[in-house]
Parts: C-alpha cells; structure tokens; sequence
C-alpha cells in the first residue's frame, strides 16, 4: 500500500475526505444559491433563463458540474460505508443513552440519506426536465438603447436545436434571444404545495446536516484555534445552517405565494 | 459505614463470560446513605449478595479516589453517572433520589469485550500506548529544568491532556466507539513537550494505525467524549492529532 492509500485508509484519513469532499459541496450550495437568486429578479425570467443555458453550455461549468455530481455521490456512499462502519464499534447497544452531544451531530447520516433523496428529486424535477424534456420556448427581445425587454412565449410546437438562439438587429436596435423557458417551469413545479412542503424539509435537512457539518470538517482538517474556530462555528451557523438554507427555502415560498395571489 | 434511608432499585448487565451474552436483572437496595459512594453502594448490595449465597456483581475499581481509571460504569446512558469531571468512585448516592431506578451497564466497544458483568477487558487502550505513547530515553540523572525552556502555554496544555486517566469514558460515551479522545491526549502530551519530539511523527502514525487495528469506530466531532470525560479533556487534542497525524503522514519520509 502506498502512504497516500495507507492515509487515506486510516480512520481519519477516511473522515478527511468526508470533510473536503463536504467543503467542496458547501462552496456549490453557495454558488448555486447566488446564481438562483435571480429567480427574484422580476423580468419574466430574462436573467435566469439564460443564466441557465450558461451553466449548462460553458465547458468549465460543466466540467465542474459533472465534478460537483461525483462528489455528492462519493460524500453519500463514503459516509454511508463509515456509518456501517462504526455501527460496527459497538455490536451490543446501551439499554439507556442519555446524550450529551448536539441533535446534529448524532443523525449526519440520516440528514445525508434524506438530502440525497432530495437531489434526486430535485434534479429529476429541474436538471432531467432542462436537458431531455420539450420544455416551451421563450424569446426576449431586448432595446439596446433603453434596456427595456419584451417577452414572447414561442409557439407549442417550436423547437430548436442549440441551447440558445441570438439575434441582432441593427435597424431596430434590438438583441433578441430564444432559450427553454426553465423559470416558467419552476413557477408551475412550484404551484403544488406538496412539492413546496417537500422543498422546505430538504432545506431543513440542510440547515441541520450543515449546523455540524461544516464546523466538523474544519475540526477534521486539525483546524482548532482559539481565533479561528469561533469564526468557523459563526459562519457554519448563520451562513450555511441558517442564511443558505432561508434562502433556498424563499423559492418554492415565492412561487407558491405568486400562484396563490393569481399571477 | 453508616446506615441510610435511601432505597434503589438497581439494574445491573450481568454476564457470566465474554462468550456468552448478558442481561438487565433487577435489585432492590435499601438503606443506602447518600454520603455512600456509587461503588460503596455496590459493596453493600454484593455484601448482601454473596450472604445470600450468589455470585456478587463483577465490578472494576482500585484507587476510588478518581486517578486511577479503573472504575467504568455506565450509569443511566452515562459514562461515570450524572455529574460532570468525575469517575464513578467519586460519585457519590446524594447525586441520586431516594427511590431510584439507576441503570448500570458496562463498556459498550467491539474493542472493550465483556469480561464479567460490568468488568470490560480495555487493553486495547494498552496496546495503543504500547505502539507510540512513549519516549525512548535512557533516564539518568533529571537535567537542569532551564536548558528545557519550554512556553507556559504549552506545558498546561500538555498537562491537561496528561490529566487523562484511560478509563475508556470516552469511547463509552462515542456513538461510534470512537477511542479518539483517549488517543488525542496521549498523542498531544508528548507532541507539545521537548522530549516528544524525536518520536513525534512516527508516534502520531503508529497510535492511529493501532487504534485503527483495535476496532474502534471514527471521530464525528459530537463531542459526546469530551462532554462525559471525568478529567475534561478538551476536544482541541482531537483537532491536534489530526494535525499530527495529517502532517506526520505527508511530511514524514516513510
């Protein structure tokens, strides 16, 4: 075995790649969160739209997309398998336990097992439908001098065969753009309050497997300062357990508040 | 001993061998005094057990003054009992009600087998020390203390983590069976001090790998440990042998 396989194979080599692995992730949902948040944007979709077909056409985005894919699954089977694992520790289990450590830190892997539930659905409701599915068509037609954007919702039958169709036009001053109409799909997705209610429990299995997660890879990675640590714990809570997991929930809220009020 | 008006209902692991299993069975102990310690309140019900003509309750103890590491009960879901930085011998029956159900069960770790009712074999924890917890020194005569200057800082610390006693609480109280606690303390004592040094890396590497070795679970930073250690050892020397580990791994050239 090499010194790289031995260290890795050892009981904290294993929990380092649950954490980088888990960093990594973290840094995604952050990205992911400040790119969707042009779902607020009020312009029929225009920015999120094409802010679409850009993470799906840009070769390094997919690069580190299908990256982002293979981490998720290797973080959820690894820490299935050390999960096993230590269940392994301890063959007879106590008659009582009374415990002393956080709600968070005990059910990791159940939190995990529901959020990889969720990015299943989540994919299959978002990811599947972009790429595989006739979604309808949209063009926007933007004025270059006032900005100002006109949509059109194209014919049921449209179709076309690259992500992203643009046009010029000089006489009219107008850059126009025909894209899959991804944001009117996550407004109808989102008209289904079991959906919404679905949504709001994947994000409190997120603020809850983050609420330790993210501290514990620091403290995994031998990341304990009397400086640094409280920062870490602070940011791992406000950010990742509490503002990431708000902010994603405010989505499906939105758009079931939108259909409620009947726009 | 004097007598008590505090009257216990015990259930107690008994378990003949490690290859047999075990159950709960059930006391009454009356006439306990809440001045009794949690050890001496066995001695009276075993007192009582082998004048009735049965096998008394196996129990591990020997200093019963907290130093020694030797008592390991798991006392109602907790390593030690209720109160905070103390072994079971310094537990004592005022931390209990009169007409309490107490249940008391061994170590629970693949690592730490059943022996006999609430005595668990723990040199695993030997074993451990055994791969790395040292410093190879032919002792002579002690040398002059300033020609090892070593920070304030740095010797508290090493103390603190010296203050661990290996009653394997840690590993009891872990979800995981996890020795990491026990391992971080031995490992971080030596690696602050000057004496350390030379060992430092392989000691690091060699002690995880018998951890390892041994069958107890990883670390998933409950704090669980920490929070039920009778000497509260801190969870800083968790985060410090991941670092020794870590570093001796990529840094060390073997």
């Amino acid at each position: 075995m090499s010194w790289l396989t031995k260290t890795l194979s050892s009981s904290i080599g294993k929990k380092v790649l649950m954490s980088l692995t888990g960093l990594f992730l973290c840094t995604f949902l952050l990205v992911h969160l400040i790119g969707n948040l042009q779902l607020f944007k009020n312009d029929g979709g225009y920015a999120f739209n094409k802010y679409a077909v850009f993470m799906t056409t840009f070769p390094l985005i997919k690069i580190v997309s299908y990256v982002n894919y293979a981490l998720i699954l290797f973080h959820a089977f690894w820490g299935l398998y050390l999960e096993f694992q230590n269940r392994k520790a301890r063959p007879v289990a106590y008659a009582v336990v009374r415990n002393q450590s956080s709600f968070s830190s005990r059910n990791m892997a159940i939190l995990g097992t529901i959020l990889l539930v969720y990015i299943v659905v989540h994919m299959g409701d978002f990811w599947y439908k972009f790429h595989n599915e006739p979604l309808p068509y949209v063009q926007y037609t933007e004025n270059v001098t006032t900005g100002e954007v006109v949509t059109k919702t194209m014919d049921a039958g449209y179709t076309q065969e690259v992500k992203i169709v643009e046009m010029s036009n000089e006489a009219a001053g107008t850059h126009s753009v025909i894209v899959k109409d991804l944001f009117q799909e996550v407004g109808v997705s989102f008209q289904n309050p079991l959906l919404v209610i679905f949504y709001i429990l994947g994000m409190f299995a997120v603020a809850y497997h983050l609420y330790h997660g993210f501290q514990s890879a620091f403290q995994t990675l031998g990341w304990n300062h009397p400086k640094y640590t409280p920062l870490v714990k602070f940011i791992g809570t406000w950010v990742f357990a509490i503002a990431i997991p708000l902010g994603f929930a405010a989505m499906p809220i939105y758009f079931f508040a939108k259909h409620l009020m009947g726009n | 001993m004097s007598e008590g008006n505090m009257n216990i209902t015990l259930k107690v692991w008994r378990q003949k061998n490690k290859k047999t299993s075990g159950k709960l069975e059930t006391y009454q102990v009356e006439g306990i005094s809440e001045d009794m310690s949690f050890l001496e309140m066995f001695d009276v019900l075993n007192e009582r057990l082998v004048s009735e003509g049965t096998e008394p309750i196996a129990f591990d103890h020997d200093c019963r003054e907290g130093i020694c590491g030797m008592c390991s009960m798991y006392i109602n879901g907790q390593p030690h009992g209720p109160l905070q930085g103390v072994t079971t011998c310094q537990l004592h029956m005022r931390s209990f009600k009169n007409g309490d159900t107490i249940v008391v069960e061994p170590w629970r770790s693949v690592a730490f087998p059943v022996v006999k009712d609430l005595v668990v074999d723990r040199s695993s924890f030997d074993r451990i020390i055994a791969s790395g917890g040292y410093i190879s020194v032919n002792t002579g005569n002690a040398q002059d203390g300033n020609s090892l200057p070593i920070p304030k800082d740095d010797a508290d610390k090493a103390f603190a983590a010296a203050a661990c006693i290996g009653c394997g609480a840690c590993v009891s109280a872990c979800k995981n069976a996890s020795a990491m606690l026990f391992v971080s303390a031995k490992v971080s004592q030596l690696a602050l001090l000057p004496q350390g040094q030379p060992e430092r890396q392989d000691r690091a590497m060699k002690m995880v790998a018998q951890m390892d070795a041994e069958g107890f679970g990883s670390c998933t930073n409950t704090g669980a440990c920490a929070a039920e250690c009778p000497k509260e050892i801190s969870l800083e020397n968790i985060a410090r042998l991941n670092r020794e580990y870590l570093g001796a791994s990529l840094g060390s050239t073997n």
